[in-house]
């Protein structure tokens, strides 16, 4: 086999990532937005609380997330014995607990970019669309969303590629199985811990390189065509 | 009507408006910048709450700080013109144009969609987004996008403001076209005498945060405390003259007023048009006789009213010819004629300082649009 094939369990944990990474996108896309209106346009008492622990998965270390995550969402953590019992979720050692871990993971980059580019919003358009006879939630998806549209976009593709990359939470919060939980960097990680696998982890270091790529220069050119559309 | 009783304190600004005026043809909101004209349509279009009072257009409550009444901006119908337009950078003209329409209530009667893109003659930028069109075409498509929400009443806050002179003579027949064509109120918030004079009906004077006047426009904008308002370059009478004949060999048109005859460059309306003129102080001079082999075309019998001191060495002469009129000259001149109050006098009014800015049409054409 040439050295750069890639192996069907290679090719397993290459859609494996892609579906946790979406998954963790889709998911916390309408939290991240909601957070991102709530600091960019709102004052409240803990905000700076609450702005706080929004940004903390960007600087703690990823393992003590994962180990967070286990603690609570484990099958006798107060909410992951909850859901267990009570709607029949499992999240520890499923690839829906590595979604959750890599939206976690990615959240403060979501909310980041989509609160700075819902703070460039013009107010006074929305102040015009009320005029017209939009009530407010009307305002925010017909003026003020479309407007941040380019943030929202970057926000979702910097969690995506962020997504595409978790380890150390994923990794301590559902662990290494094959077909469920091994994605690209723990297959990476599995594969240089295997007598011979220098290869293998090249072979998918390359892949999440592309793919990483990929999504950041998709997005720039869609953010680009949108705000040219705005601007001509 | 529209029924103001309203207070807001800004900073260091306190607005205070109070005044009753009727909810038909054009109200002039005027002063300088500064004078509270933006609180004031803020708080009509509900952006902006009053601290205290009482707001009604028409018989509906728009706020009521007694009866903690503030409706949303949303529900006040009320079609707002901004200065910059405001139009939504992410729709075309189309998608501007009925945005408010397609919120608006189905039942109520409005505008056609096709009848307002004619008036305002935008058929042709539907397809555009708004980056691509031009000052006055964006305030062309931001008044359409207004009048197609079915507003009540129609709001222009300083439309022409962010427009050059040339951009400003495209807009103003559009609006007058509004004015003359449409039943609808409309506010009209200037810091321009020529506009209000070429627009409004009705003018409400604000200055520091009080109504300094209110009423008819030739009444208020004649009231010699007014006239530091108007600004002192631009004050002068306003009168109102029907066109008699047009003199085509010479391209000039004939006007009677209470006064006698007047002759000023030629203006395109059918003899029997009302027009409104302002014929500003300092292009009015004064003569004891009737002077002999002068350029000048107007020379009007008149009697001196009261002398006024202005700025600097000029004296402004209040004149009653008919009409009021006033003339500034300098206060040697008028020690040199020995001016005196009551005193018999001639007002010559060079034909060419009433430009094509200081006449309006008065009257109203007979067809309005009807409501769809």
């Amino acid at each position: 086999m040439p050295p750069l094939q890639l192996t069907d369990a290679e090719w397993q944990a290459i859609a494996l990532s892609l579906r946790v990474a979406l998954v963790s996108v889709a998911g916390s896309l309408p939290l991240g937005v909601a957070m991102a209106w709530l600091l960019a346009r709102r004052q409240f008492p803990g905000k700076l609380l609450l702005d706080g622990l929004v940004h903390l998965p960007l600087v703690v270390p990823p393992v003590v997330v994962g180990y967070g995550l286990l603690v609570l969402l484990g099958r006798r953590g107060p909410i992951g014995g909850w859901l267990h019992d009570e709607l029949g979720i499992t999240l520890i050692f499923t690839w829906k607990g590595a979604a959750l871990a890599s939206a976690v993971m990615g959240f403060p980059l979501m909310v980041r970019a989509i609160r700075l580019s819902l703070e460039a919003v013009d107010r006074r358009l929305e102040a015009a669309a009320r005029t017209l006879g939009a009530g407010p939630f009307d305002v925010f998806l017909s003026v003020t969303l479309p407007l941040a549209l380019p943030g929202v976009l970057v926000g979702s593709v910097l969690a995506f590629a962020r997504g595409l990359g978790e380890f150390g939470a994923t990794i301590i919060f559902v662990g290494n199985i094959p077909g469920e939980t091994r994605t690209i960097p723990i297959a990476i990680y599995t594969a240089t811990q295997e007598p011979g696998g220098d290869i293998a982890a090249l072979r998918l270091s390359i892949v999440a390189l592309l793919l990483s790529l990929i999504a950041l220069v998709a997005s720039e050119l869609l953010a680009r065509r949108i705000d040219q559309q705005m601007r001509s | 009507m529209l029924d103001v009783a309203a207070d807001k304190r800004l900073g260091d600004f306190q607005l205070t408006a109070k005044f009753q005026l009727p909810a038909a043809g054009v109200l002039a909101l005027f002063g300088r910048s500064g004078a509270g004209k933006t609180t004031l349509v803020n708080m009509l279009a509900g952006l902006v709450s009053p601290d205290s009072g009482r707001i009604s257009l028409a018989g509906h409550l728009l706020f009521d700080s007694a009866a903690r009444v503030d409706l949303p901006p949303e529900r006040r119908r009320i079609g707002c013109v901004f200065q910059e337009g405001r139009l939504f950078p992410h729709l075309d003209v189309r998608g501007n144009l009925l945005y408010g329409r397609r919120r608006a209530p189905p039942s109520e009667p409005g505008f056609g969609f096709e009848a307002i893109v004619g008036l305002l003659g935008i058929g042709h930028l539907l397809q555009r987004r708004p980056a691509n069109l031009s000052g006055g075409e964006k305030q062309r498509v931001a008044i359409g996008r207004a009048l197609l929400s079915k507003p009540r009443l129609l709001l222009l806050d300083e439309p022409l403001a962010a427009l050059d002179t040339e951009r400003k003579t495209e807009i103003l027949p559009f609006i007058e076209k509004l004015r003359d064509e449409l039943r609808l109120p409309i506010v009209y918030v200037s810091h321009d005498a020529g506009e209000i004079l070429r627009l409004a009906d009705q003018v409400l004077v604000l200055d520091r945060g009080l109504v300094a006047a209110s009423g008819d426009v030739a009444e208020v904008f004649g009231r010699p405390a007014l006239r530091h308002l108007v600004g002192e370059s631009d004050a002068g009478a306003i009168l109102s003259a029907r066109l008699v004949s047009q003199d085509e060999a010479f391209g000039l048109s004939r006007l009677s007023f209470p006064g006698g005859q007047l002759v000023i460059p030629r203006v395109t309306a059918e003899p029997g048009a009302m027009l409104r003129l302002r014929i500003r102080a300092r292009d009015v001079s004064l003569a004891l006789a009737v002077p002999a082999q002068v350029s000048i075309l107007n020379v009007i019998p008149a009697r001196i009213r009261a002398i006024h001191a202005a700025e600097d060495a000029h004296v402004d002469v209040e004149l009653d010819a008919g009409s009021r009129l006033w003339a500034r000259v300098t206060a040697r001149s008028a020690h040199d004629l020995g001016l005196t109050e009551g005193m018999p006098v001639f007002a010559m009014i060079k034909a060419v300082s009433i430009d094509r800015q200081s006449i309006a049409r008065h009257g109203r054409t007979e067809n309005p649009a009807k409501p769809v």
